[in-house]
């Protein structure tokens, strides 16, 4: 590694959005900065640019289009399909659903099984530890999958362990990751979360090794960006899986890509996933539910039926910064999804915008009135 | 309809589209009241400050917390009858009436030098010292026959922008 590469350049404030074409993607409605001859005091008073703008958003804007789950139509509504919803919710939960309750319990019991063991005698042997287990949570995976009667459509060259490359994929849900996992066991970044799902991260997760960060933390972004490139270093390591979102999106959009998988100086390898929609909407609306009531409701559905698109690797061009590198992957992954992508940071679920755009507003209606006022 | 339940009465509807004075069609206040719905996280029947601010796109505008003063707190009615003001069937007077409440914050009818100066410090920020601020308000007003200690009320805000209809039209997606 050269010197100059040595430093990842990270921002300061967790939402520095320094994209430089988020201007393109807003309405750019603003005759503010037209300059037209001499100032009056219409044109000084006239704020409904401005006004138009805030309304526009209050009445629609496409970060919330982002998260918005759409329920199902109902198409039970007459006295035929009636009878025979009723018919399908019986077979959902009284059938379907029990059976696959045991699918999972059963494939639990295998797995922990063979995995405490390993573990525990295994110490001494890395190699071979790691490979089992390596195998031992794609199967686990696997049998999650079946307990949604998974219907996974997998295209493009399976994902190959070898250094220096990342895996970076579109977000909808946790089950992204189970879904990736059943076909290789990838190291995964992660927040941290509380309950029966922590529990599972810390234990299990740990061993096809596992990068934790916290949202809610301002440094945290440095010292992810270390975990993540000794991670990548390592040759024994697993294949690192990234969600550049940093959030889950509703599978009809992408939100902007965070930088940090795009400057580890790997490989970039993308993927993308596309749930049908026919069979559940697999969004996992983390301020609608908690990951147990999402779990239920993909058990007790019909099937979660979905693409997986292994893509062609990139890596990053002479003269491309690290944004570039990342819309221009986030291009591949949202054509070949069939996704939209708005120009918004997916954090701002979390916090609220800086202030460095309604500051960029500010300055460009003060040049156009000082601007004005020289013509005389 | 103190409560949002997720249906609207054709009654609902006329009660609402009768308050905004016929601005809005009742497909364009069904969507307003899905948005409304969307916005509104618990379903307290109104949407809070918060919650306006959670949409990015407003919490940017410079005029965002002049606008927050106006809808915070404003039932499902009321939110209708403030945009529809932006709607494009309304008058130039309905659209001016909204312009003039923006700048007239303490609401005495009247918009002196000092409250127009506020307004300008919300868009220019700190691109523009207070004294350019002045100078231009105090430049413009004299060309237009105002003095700095002149108040202006609605007529003279209608009179100012003449016959020339401000831009201001939102176009309610109806899907």
């Amino acid at each position: 590694m050269s010197s100059t590469a040595g430093r990842l350049v990270t921002s300061r404030s967790e939402l520095d959005l320094d994209h430089p074409n988020l201007e393109d993607y807003l309405p750019s409605g603003s005759s503010i900065n037209e300059p037209r001859g001499k100032l009056s005091l219409r044109d000084l008073l006239d704020i409904s640019p401005t006004l138009t703008e805030a309304a526009g958003a209050i009445v629609d804007d496409s970060f919330t289009r982002c998260f918005k789950s759409n329920p199902p139509e109902p198409w039970n509504w007459n006295i035929y399909l009636f009878p025979l919803w009723c018919f399908g919710v019986v077979v959902r939960y009284c059938l379907l659903f029990p059976l696959r309750v045991v699918t999972l319990a059963f494939g639990w019991i295998i797995f922990l099984s063979l995995f405490i063991p390993v573990n525990a005698l295994l110490k001494g042997q890395d190699r071979l530890r790691k490979k089992i287990e390596r195998v031992l949570v794609e199967m686990i995976c696997s049998f999650f999958v079946a307990s949604w009667t998974g219907v996974v459509k997998y295209h493009g060259p399976r994902p190959s362990i070898r250094p220096k490359q990342v895996y970076v994929a579109n977000h909808t849900s946790m089950i992204d990751f189970i879904v990736l996992e059943q076909m290789t066991a990838f190291a995964v970044i992660m927040q941290k979360h509380p309950g029966w799902v922590g529990l599972l991260q810390s234990t299990i997760l740990e061993s096809v090794g596992c990068i934790w960060f916290n949202r809610s933390e301002a440094k945290d972004r440095e010292i992810v960006a270390r975990k993540l490139r000794d991670h990548v270093q390592g040759t024994d390591n697993n294949p690192l899986l990234i969600f550049p979102e940093g959030t889950c999106v509703n599978n009809n959009y992408t939100v902007m890509f965070k930088k940090g998988a795009f400057e580890l100086d790997c490989t970039v390898c993308p993927i993308a996933i596309k749930y049908n929609k026919i069979f559940v909407d697999a969004f996992w609306n983390s301020r609608k539910q908690s990951f147990t009531m999402h779990l239920l409701q993909l058990m007790t559905s019909w099937a979660v039926v979905c693409e997986v698109w292994y893509l062609e690797p990139q890596t990053i061009r002479p003269g491309e910064t690290g944004i570039e590198f990342a819309e221009r992957v986030r291009d591949m992954i949202s054509l070949r999804a069939g996704l939209k992508k708005v120009p918004w940071d997916g954090y701002l679920k979390y916090s609220r915008p800086s202030s460095k755009h309604s500051e960029r507003k500010q300055q460009s209606f003060a040049e156009s009135i000082l601007a004005r006022l020289e013509e005389k | 309809m103190g409560n949002t339940s997720s249906m609207l009465t054709q009654y609902d509807i006329e009660e609402v589209q009768s308050h905004c004075h016929e601005l809005f069609e009742q497909q364009e206040i069904l969507s307003l009241y899905q948005r409304f719905c969307q916005l509104d996280r618990n379903a307290k029947g109104f949407i809070s400050a918060d919650e306006f601010l959670s949409v990015p796109e407003f919490a940017m505008n410079p005029l965002s917390q002049r606008l927050l003063k106006m809808v915070d707190g404003l039932n499902f009615k009321d939110f209708v009858a403030f945009l529809s003001a932006f709607s494009a069937k309304a008058s130039l007077r309905q659209k001016v009436q909204l312009i003039f409440k923006v700048y007239d914050s303490d609401c005495n009818g009247k918009v002196s030098f000092k409250d127009i100066m506020e307004v300008l410090r919300d868009l220019s920020g700190s691109f523009m010292s207070d004294e350019q601020r002045e100078e231009v308000l105090r430049q413009v007003l004299k060309e237009s026959g105002y003095t700095s200690d002149s108040f202006l009320t609605v007529e003279d805000f209608v009179k100012i922008f003449g016959s020339c209809k401000p831009e201001m039209d939102v176009e309610i997606p109806v899907d």
